[in-house]
């Protein structure tokens, strides 16, 4: 069974959200161990750039695994104040630690998330 | 159509592996990891279930002479115990399947299908019996196939034995024979492989093959072998540049187009060989010649080509087609095979890749990719 915490929102698109999900706080957004377990092992992530405007349910990135490409939605609407780069070299943290090293990126929101689900509710999703 | 499981599906629960639909059965696509089976296999051993595949029997007097003139390649010189990469083509020369085809004995021949073409495999040879005589017979259900691939695969496979250890480290590379497992069993074990790597196959009984699993377990574990999927098989044969049906070959493609002419056996003057199905299509691809052809390309960015994606001339416009991609674990960079045309087939060409919306560009070059030192 994948590692789903307690303290996270997500999406139907199988990201994690982590922060006070109101206007004008800074989230930390990743995928979830579930969904890096379906892509196999990651080696590039292509975040979004520090300064666009991302937008809840629309793709704002790419992930590449050795069987797949898939594509990054933001689970979140606003502005991007920060990606990780130490994915760049380790895209793998991904895959290692998802929750944690793998974070993909950070959002200063502009719009209270809508649609994210709490952790029964996206356990439910990945049955 | 319901999908069907493996011999072996308790096992791949048990490991917790990632299963998948593959060819209308359920299969493993990884246990640990793609990237770390894959290094395992090119470094040292990984055990694959592959009873997917499918399997043929076929029998009779006449059964060199049917399959000669049913297949491209010359079946009939190939000696006892030996193996053979050949295909069953159409009329017209396009490629209904590949197969590895077996000796084991004058008037048995053993053939390996792909799984999504076994009834059709089935259907087009019994098609070509006529007059030969000659049975064909799908044994798939009662047969398991594991592989045991990688440089340390002889050592692991001749420790499984009690009966044959020698022979497995004596046997020629395309060369199979009967052995006695551990416990008893019995196993036709055969020297092929799809990974680039030496290699073992051990086609068993369908109610034998979990205890020949855990028998290779035993043995290999030890020597840091571990289950490989089909993620990581797919890597491991892109690298070794082999074909995979359904990508590089097709009905609509011939085996020039693929460059495989050299497994359609013309005959010579001196050794002639008589009618096959497709001859006469393939005489004179081979007499005119091949507009596109299959190349290995090598990308130096990070995204890789994807089946599907659009090969680019300089003005961006498509001329061919990906058919095979992949970030090469061994290479660290991307690498793909693709249909383009002869003009644009020598090494050195870079051409575009539409790599979802952005052009990267990716250089023709020789295939394989990977070749194991011998």
């Amino acid at each position: 069974m994948a590692n789903i915490p307690d303290e996270l929102k997500y999406s139907a698109e199988h990201e994690w959200v982590d922060g006070d999900p109101t206007v004008g706080t800074v989230v930390t957004v990743g995928i979830t161990a579930h969904a890096a377990e379906a892509l196999g092992d990651i080696v590039y992530a292509e975040p979004p750039s520090v300064g666009d405007t991302v937008t809840a349910g629309e793709v704002c990135g790419e992930l590449e695994s050795t069987k797949a490409v898939s594509e990054l939605y933001s689970p979140v609407t606003g502005t991007v104040t920060e990606i990780n780069e130490a994915l760049e070299s380790a895209p793998e943290s991904i895959n290692t630690d998802a929750y944690g090293e793998g974070w993909i990126f950070k959002v200063e929101l502009s719009a209270a998330p809508q649609d994210l689900l709490g952790p029964e509710a996206y356990s439910a999703l990945t049955d | 159509m319901t999908t069907l499981r493996s011999p072996l599906h308790d096992e791949h629960v048990a490991l917790d592996a990632t299963l998948v639909d593959f060819a209308g059965w359920q299969m493993p696509v990884r246990y640990s990891g793609d990237i770390a089976e894959h290094q395992a296999v090119r470094t040292g051993a990984g055990l694959f279930d592959l009873s997917h595949m499918g399997e043929l029997s076929v029998r009779g007097a006449d059964a060199a002479d049917f399959l000669d003139y049913a297949l491209a390649g010359r079946v009939s010189a190939v000696k006892l115990w030996g193996a053979k990469y050949t295909m069953l083509c159409n009329e017209a020369g396009g490629v209904i399947d590949d197969l590895v085809i077996y000796r084991r004995d004058w008037d048995h021949f053993f053939i390996v299908a792909n799984a999504s073409n076994k009834d059709r495999v089935v259907a087009e040879l019994r098609d070509r019996i006529g007059s030969y005589d000659a049975t064909v017979e799908d044994v798939s259900a009662e047969i398991a196939l594991i592989a045991v691939q990688g440089p340390l695969s002889a050592k692991i496979t001749g420790a499984m034995c009690d009966l044959g250890e020698d022979d497995i480290e004596a046997m020629k590379y395309y060369s199979g024979a009967n052995v006695l497992l551990e416990g008893g069993i019995h196993a036709f074990v055969a020297r092929t492989g799809y990974t680039g790597e030496d290699g073992f196959e051990l086609f068993v009984g369908s109610d034998e093959a979990r205890d020949v699993w855990q028998l290779a377990l035993e043995h290999g574990t030890p020597e840091g072998m571990i289950p490989a999927g089909l993620s990581s098989r797919d890597s491991l044969r892109l690298e070794a540049g082999m074909p995979l049906y359904g990508q590089e070959l097709d009905e609509s493609t011939t085996p020039f187009e693929a460059g495989l002419g050299r497994i359609i056996a013309f005959g010579t003057e001196t050794n002639p060989r008589g009618d096959f199905v497709g001859r006469e299509a393939l005489a004179k691809v081979k007499e005119s010649g091949i507009a596109k052809q299959l190349v290995g390309l090598v990308g130096t960015g990070r995204r890789s080509a994807r089946t599907g994606y659009a090969v680019t001339d300089e003005a961006g416009n498509q001329v061919g087609v990906v058919t095979s991609g992949v970030p090469s674990p061994t290479l660290g960079q991307p690498i793909a095979m693709a249909y383009v045309p002869v003009s644009m087939a020598e090494p050195g060409t870079v051409v575009g890749i539409d790599v979802r919306g952005r052009r990267e560009e990716m250089t023709v070059t020789a295939l394989p990719f990977y070749k194991r030192e011998k």
